[in-house]
Order: structure tokens, then sequence, then C-alpha cells
């Protein structure tokens, strides 16, 4: 039983047939927790622009696959290449810094400050003063500390959070909690952005509002978006491409279309008896093992 | 320059100076005795060390017990150069260490950059080589020191007598800091890569070592002035009120300006969230790192300062059991809040060693340490977040800048800034 989906690359979407520019290159990527393998063998490429899913099971190891990208877990063994820069052993931050800006599935604001400096810190490499102008308040930490601040506030405006800016972060409701992660990390100027489930715990509205936002930042930003998300809903509706992930393996790729279509992404999610009454209730032909 | 005075500024140091102008005119007048000005300076000593540490532990999160290690070696180092010069007349003191802290500085810039060019090198080969380093500019200074003291003896004897004393401690005190600053930065290399719990035992290890190599000060290195376990004295009393005063203030306006700027800002992401602050672009272990020397070094300085206040210092006065006062302090205070340790550590000093000691009848002292932790037993149980919790008097206080000007229908941005899709804050 071959899949067509499987392991192959993206099929080549309609339109311009010269090949985007490679963004992000994984190959054949390996992570294991003494003996357990929680990515083996994961490969996937992003071109500039895209907004790319990454769907699997719970324990299916997309998680780790974020952290590895930015530097959180130490990879096993493999190739992470971000605009032909090998992300493989670069510090957290120097990965931040190189133009990845990500979230998290619970979300890590900084709770108990507020929305202004929670996204001032992003602007923190970019300070341009030193330590010593802070001590003595010279005209330069003056100067740059206004400028900051000034970006902060139109940032935190394009997020519609400016209303919002002295109000201490663990005290939003959840839903701007959010949008407040996705202003923060986008606020380190990223060129990719890594989404880990933005629509968890959100009611249908908020979920409706999440895509009108993430849409919104792709353009507005020129983002390329991987995104890992649960409720199909999402993933369907503004993935162009879904990678499918089960026990740290790639199990299909392809646009959504073909993903729901694909015998073993509902087996990996409903289990092998689903599959075959899911079938026999379409009335198509029995999946046989 | 045009001079525009801040008016929580003007507040903060017109109430500072008051302060001290009554204590010194009280002082003058002998209202105030020897009693309760002692008191005074051992609370602002005190203050000084539980900033340092709510540096380290209310800002940055790190929980540290090595407060109290650090502040010995400040004492230790400070009151040898003192001693030296008054009691022997000899700067040898002041010149070895000026030069082993100078050279040990050059050293470790220069393995920085060394380190710099061979990235990847794992942080104890990194540690080994630091330590080499240290080793070599300790032998240095002292080779290079019997050049230099004479002529800096003799340079000293022609200042009058009083003003080169003053200048000899002045030095002792700022080399003692930057002395803890280096052993700071030594020690953390390794300990800070460790997790919260563990870098507090860690710390608690700094400072028991500290002790027992205290205790052993006259045979194990040969410090004879320092008499070991049976203490050193005849350090002379330079620690006026005045340099009290003027040390706990410039610490605590250190404090506030790098607080408030993108730096504290980077510091205190370190404490709210590791991994969301390495995402954000900030080097975690860089500002562990350098919180933890900064407080370390608040640490050292009061050490060289009390080590001045009553001219007798015994390795048991830095007991790892007493490295909790800071922390009590600091908690009490409430955890993040400059204001609250500074309440802290005077009022926490003053009710114990110096209003229970005057109400409780003779004979009772000792219910002094009874009375005290039930204090702080129904303080916390009132004000879990501490006394003042993350309170700070204005000057103090991160000021919020103030908001955009565009008024919402202002024609210029707002199409563009806003974005349509968007509930706004009020629709939540």
């Amino acid at each position: 039983m071959s899949d067509l989906n499987s392991n192959s690359a993206y099929p080549q979407p309609p339109g311009p047939v010269e090949s985007p520019s490679l963004i992000l290159d994984i190959q054949s990527l390996n992570k294991n927790f003494g003996g357990l393998w929680a990515v083996k063998d994961f490969t996937l490429s992003l071109n500039q622009g895209e907004l790319v899913g990454l769907i699997g099971p719970n324990g299916a190891g997309k998680t780790t696959v974020f952290n590895l990208i930015t530097g959180i877990y130490a990879t096993t063994s493999g190739i992470i290449k971000f605009k032909n820069t090998s992300l493989v052993g670069l510090p957290s931050h120097q990965i931040t810094q190189l133009g990845i800006g990500r979230t998290f599935q619970n979300i890590r604001t900084f709770p108990n400050l507020t929305v202004l400096d929670n996204v001032r810190i992003a602007y923190h490499p970019h300070a341009g003063y030193g330590i010593m102008d802070a001590v003595f308040r010279t005209g330069r930490y003056k100067e740059r500390e206004k400028v900051l601040t000034e970006r902060a506030q139109e940032f935190l405006s394009v997020f519609n959070l400016q209303d919002r800016q002295g109000e201490i972060a663990k005290n939003l409701p959840y839903g701007e909690q959010r949008r407040l992660e996705i202003a923060r990390a986008l606020a380190v100027e990223p060129v990719m952005l890594l989404l880990d489930e933005p629509a968890a715990g959100m009611n249908p509205g908020e979920v409706v509002a999440l895509m009108d936002l993430i849409h919104f930042i792709r353009e507005r930003f020129n983002l390329t978006i991987l995104l890992i998300e649960h409720q199909m809903r999402v993933v369907m509706n503004i993935c162009e491409h879904i990678t499918v992930m089960d026990f740290g393996e790639v199990i299909a790729r392809g646009d959504p279309e073909e993903i729901q279509n694909n015998p073993k992404v509902i087996e990996a999610y409903l289990g092998r008896g689903a599959k075959a009454l899911s079938d026999k209730l379409s009335g198509k032909r029995d999946y046989v093992t | 320059m045009k001079l525009k005075v801040d008016r929580s500024a003007l507040g903060f140091f017109g109430i500072a100076i008051t302060f001290y102008v009554i204590t010194q005119t009280l002082i003058s007048l002998g209202v105030l005795n020897d009693f309760w000005m002692t008191l005074l300076r051992f609370g602002a000593v005190l203050a000084m060390v539980s900033l340092g540490l709510n540096l380290i532990y209310g800002f940055n999160g790190q929980f540290s017990l090595g407060q109290y290690g650090f502040y010995a070696i400040g004492a230790y180092s400070a009151a040898d150069v003192t001693y030296r010069w008054t009691q022997l007349h000899s700067a040898s003191g002041l010149v070895v260490l000026l030069l082993g802290v100078a050279f040990t500085g050059l050293f470790f810039l220069g393995v920085g950059n060394l380190l710099k060019r061979l990235p990847r090198m794992d942080t104890l080969s990194a540690f080994g080589l630091y330590v080499i380093g240290t080793i070599l500019a300790g032998l240095l200074a002292v080779l290079l020191g019997k050049l230099f003291i004479p002529p800096i003896t003799k340079l000293l004897l022609f200042i009058p007598e009083a003003i080169a004393a003053q200048i000899v401690f002045l030095f002792a005190v700022l080399l003692a800091g930057v002395l803890t600053a280096e052993v700071a930065f030594l020690f953390g290399l390794p300990v800070l890569a460790l997790g919260s719990d563990y870098f507090g035992i860690a710390t608690l290890g700094l400072t028991i070592i500290v002790k027992v190599l205290l205790d052993n000060s006259d045979t194990m290195f040969g410090f004879q002035e320092m008499k070991g376990a049976r203490g050193m004295v005849g350090i002379p009393q330079l620690s006026s009120w005045f340099w009290v005063f003027l040390f706990l203030m410039l610490m605590i306006l250190i404090a506030r300006n790098l607080l408030h700027s993108s730096y504290g800002r980077a510091i205190i992401s370190v404490r709210e969230d590791e991994i969301a602050a390495k995402s954000m672009g900030i080097d975690v272990t860089h500002y562990k790192t350098l919180t933890f020397i900064m407080g370390s070094t608040f640490a050292g300085l009061a050490g060289g300062i009390y080590a001045h206040i009553n001219g007798f210092l015994h390795p048991d006065i830095f007991n790892f059991i007493k490295s909790f006062d800071p922390l009590i302090i600091v908690v009490f205070g409430g955890l993040g809040s400059i204001t609250g340790t500074i309440a802290a550590a005077f009022g926490i000093y003053m009710v114990l060693e110096g209003v229970l000691r005057l109400i409780l009848p003779q004979g009772f002292e000792t219910w002094r340490y009874v009375i005290y932790p039930m204090l702080l037993l129904v303080m916390m149980l009132l004000r879990p977040k501490g006394l003042f919790g993350t309170f700070e008097v204005p000057f103090l206080r991160q000021l919020l800048p103030p908001p955009l000007r565009k008024s919402p229908g202002s024609l210029e941005n707002d199409h563009k800034v806003i974005s349509p899709v968007l509930p706004t804050s009020e629709g939540g």
C-alpha cells in the first residue's frame, strides 16, 4: 500500500513555477529522550510566505519540533537550516535574533509585567545603549528609551491593545493574552513565525477572530508561518499545506483536502476501526489492512 | 544642557537628605547615642546586602543563599587593607589587592575574548581557563606588588594621616566590591547553569566554604592579622554615618536606574519566564550572571563598610545560618520591591536589636528570638506578598509612558495602524 502523499515533496502550487526561496529546511531531524524517539527522521521545508500546518495526535512530537527549531532542546541529529544558516547548536536567543518568533501552547507572556513591557522586552536586542548609559541616565538612554517606548506603543496599537498598555499581562482576558503573545512574538521582527496551538482554549468567536488575526499579520508583516493546531477548522481553513505527524514521524503531507481524505491520518486520529466504520458509512470501499 | 528636575526625584532626595541632616545633627548634639548610631549603620549595611539579594532573587528569580559569603569576602578583604595601613603603616594590602583585582579583570577580559573565538566550549573547560587566569593574576600581583609597595606607602605618608586613612578606606571598600564581583563571576560561571533550588544549595555551599576558610585564615593562608577563628581585631572604625548613608543611596540609585531600563526589563523577564525570555532574544545566561555579579558586589561593598563599623570581625558573623537574614528581609519586605527591602532591613534590625532589647526586662533579652519569628509569622499570614508587595515609592516606581497622542479619529496613521479585523480592547 503506497501512499502518494506521504514522504514526498509538496505538490507545486499552480502559478509561478520557478522555485520560491526556501526559508526553512529541516532534513532527517531526530530527537530522542533516553530511548524515546520524540522526533524521528523528520523532514520539512518551508518557502517564503507559506502558511503550513503541523498536525497530529497528542504526543506526536509537534511541539518538540518547535523546540528543536528554536534551540530550546538540543538536536540529537539532523539538519535545520534557516535562510541557509544552520540552527543546530545555536543558543535560543541567537536563533530568535536571526528572525524566528514563536508563541507557546500554554500562554507564556511575562505574567507580572505590563502589556507595554511585554512588548518592550522584545526590543531589548536593539536597545542601542549600554548598561552604563542606563545607570548614569545619559542622553542616549533617554533618547533610545523614548524611541523604544513609542515603537512599542505603536506596535500595540496594531493589535488594538494600545488602551491596555498599563495592564498587568496576567489580568488580561484569555483572548487578549493570546493576542499579546502573538504581538510580542512579532515584535522581535521575525521572518518566520511559529505558532503553537494558538486556538487552544478559545471559544468559536475567538477562533474566528484568531483566524482573521493570522491572515492579517501574515500580510502585514510578510511572514512565513508554521502552525501547530488541533482545531481542524482552523487548520483546514487557513493552511496551504499540512504535515501530519504521529509518534515522531511524518505520516502524511499535502493540502487540506488531501489530508482530510488520507486513510493514514484518519487512522492516526481515530484508530483503525473508526476508519473502517467511516468508510462503510460513506459507502466507500473497505480499507483493507 | 537644560535642567529638568523630576518631582519624584526631588521628593526622594529631599527626604533622604533631610533624614541625613537630622540624624547627623542629632549625632553631633549627642541625642542619638552610640547604641542607636551603631544600629542605624548596621541596619543600612543589612539593607545593602538585602538589596543585592533582591536583585538576584526578587528581580532575577535566582534563589541565592550566597550573600553572606560575599559579604564576608568583602568584609575581610577591606579590613585587611585598612588594618595593614593603620596598624602596620604599610600599603601592601592596598597595592596587592589593587593589582590583583586589576590583573584578574584583565585576564577575565582576555579569556572572555578567547572564548568568543572558540565557541561551543563547554562551561567547565571555560571555568578552568578562568581559574588559571585568576591564579596567574594573583601571583603576578604579589610579585609586582613588591615593587610598588614602598613608593605608594611613602606617597600616602605625605598626606595628613586622617585624610590618608579615609582614602585607604574608600579604596579598600571599592576594591573589596570589585574582588567580590570577580569571585561572583567565577563562582556563577558553572553554578548559574543549575536550576533554581540547586543554585540555592550551591550558593549556600559558598557561604559555608568562605566561613571555613576564614576560620583557618591564619593557618591556611598565613594572614596572621585575620587571626582565624579567634576573630580579627584592630580594624580602624572608619565607617561613619556619612559613608554608610552615601553608599546606601548610591546602591539604591544604581539598582533603580538599572531596573528601569531595557537591561532591567531583560533581567526581570528572566524571572518571569526563562523560555519566553529566550524566545524574545534575551541571552538568559548573560543576564543571570550580570545580576548575580551586581547583587554580590552590593554584598561585598556592604561587607567592606560593615568591617569598619565595630572594628571587629569574626567568622561566626558570617555563619550560613545568618545568610538567611537577607532572605527574610527580602521576602518580608516584598520580593521585587526596593522600598520594601530598605524598610524591612531597617525595621527588622531596629525592632530586633533596638526596641525589643529596650522593652524586654533584664535577663529576658533572648526572648527576642521568640517574639521576632512570631511577628514574622503573623506578618506573612496577613500579607503573604510581603510588607510592601511590589509597592515602590514614586521615585523608585517605573512610570507608565503617556499613551500615544493619536486620537482614535485622527486621520494620518489610523487606517493603517489600527487593524480593521481585530476587536478593540473594550470588546474583549
